[in-house]
């Protein structure tokens, strides 16, 4: 198993980079990742959305999709792309600390 | 005497990925259409290029008229597992529409006008097939407004260059 090492602390994250445990995510472990993919700074948009998806996949147990996202998280489809480009979802989910989301939509 | 084969050294590739999908749409049914808008939209979410090229019956799928009616095939689709004769019934088609429907649903899989509107937010592009829109007597004004242009062929071609063709 892979490990992550930030600000000292290592995190454990599978074969594709997402965290194993959730609880282990912080805002600046969520900087670190963003880095890593492309996004140099996280704005409150960003972050919205990051945290939207945390409560709701410690809500439901499981990672929303790119619709839930649009309908629920107060951040249109439209902008989810501008501020994730590289696919909402799963990027957010990678920078929430959430498994990667499993739906096709 | 047998000699030991050496084994063949493969040149180095890139890994393999997908950057660029141009899927083309030329059924009007439901289960023709709803692959269609999900490759594309799957596309997206994984940040790769997606342009949808509707042709034919497809054209159903992006007429204001027609996005919110498209039906099953319950006459002629062996997958229905079903009598031709019972699926010619009156309200069969509409039955197993409704039974589809409500599956995607449950799937978080929108209703196709919906689905039009999550591919136009999401980057993907929509051409209707130039020949069919003039053979069906069409214009730009039976569109929904996610349609980006009328293409001939030959047009498509050039935007889909470069990347995969999927075709529905």
């Amino acid at each position: 198993m892979a490990t992550l090492e930030i600000a000292a602390t290592p995190v454990e994250v599978d074969a594709e980079g997402f965290l194993v445990d959730p609880t282990q995510w912080t805002e600046e472990l969520a900087e670190e990742i963003a880095r890593e993919h492309g996004i140099a700074e996280l704005t409150d948009r960003h972050l919205q959305v990051v945290r939207f998806m945390r409560e709701r996949f410690f809500a439901s147990g499981a990672s929303p999709s790119v619709r839930a996202l649009g309908k629920e998280s107060g951040v249109p489809i439209k902008e989810l792309y501008e501020l994730f480009p590289k696919g909402p979802a799963k990027l957010a989910a990678r920078i929430a600390g959430v498994p990667k989301p499993r739906g096709c939509i | 005497m047998a000699t030991a084969l050496t084994e063949p050294v493969l040149a180095e590739t890139p890994p393999a990925t997908i950057e660029k999908v141009a899927v083309i749409v030329s059924k009007g049914s439901l289960e023709g259409v709803y692959p269609a808008l999900i490759l594309a939209n799957g596309a997206r979410m994984e940040g790769i290029e997606a342009n949808v090229f509707f042709t034919f019956f497809g054209l159903d799928a992006i007429r204001k008229d027609r996005a919110a009616k498209l039906k099953v095939a319950t006459v002629g689709n062996p997958g229905m597992h079903m009598p031709t004769l019972l699926g010619a019934l009156p309200g069969m088609s509409a039955f197993a529409t409704r039974m589809m429907s409500r599956q995607m649903e449950k799937l978080d899989i929108p209703p196709v006008p919906e689905f039009l509107d999550l591919l136009a937010d999401s980057g993907a592009k929509l051409y209707a097939c130039q020949a069919t829109v003039e053979m069906f007597g069409l214009t730009e004004a039976d569109f929904v407004p996610h349609v980006e242009k009328i293409l001939t062929v030959g047009e498509f071609y050039d935007i889909a260059a470069g990347g995969e063709i999927i075709y529905t």
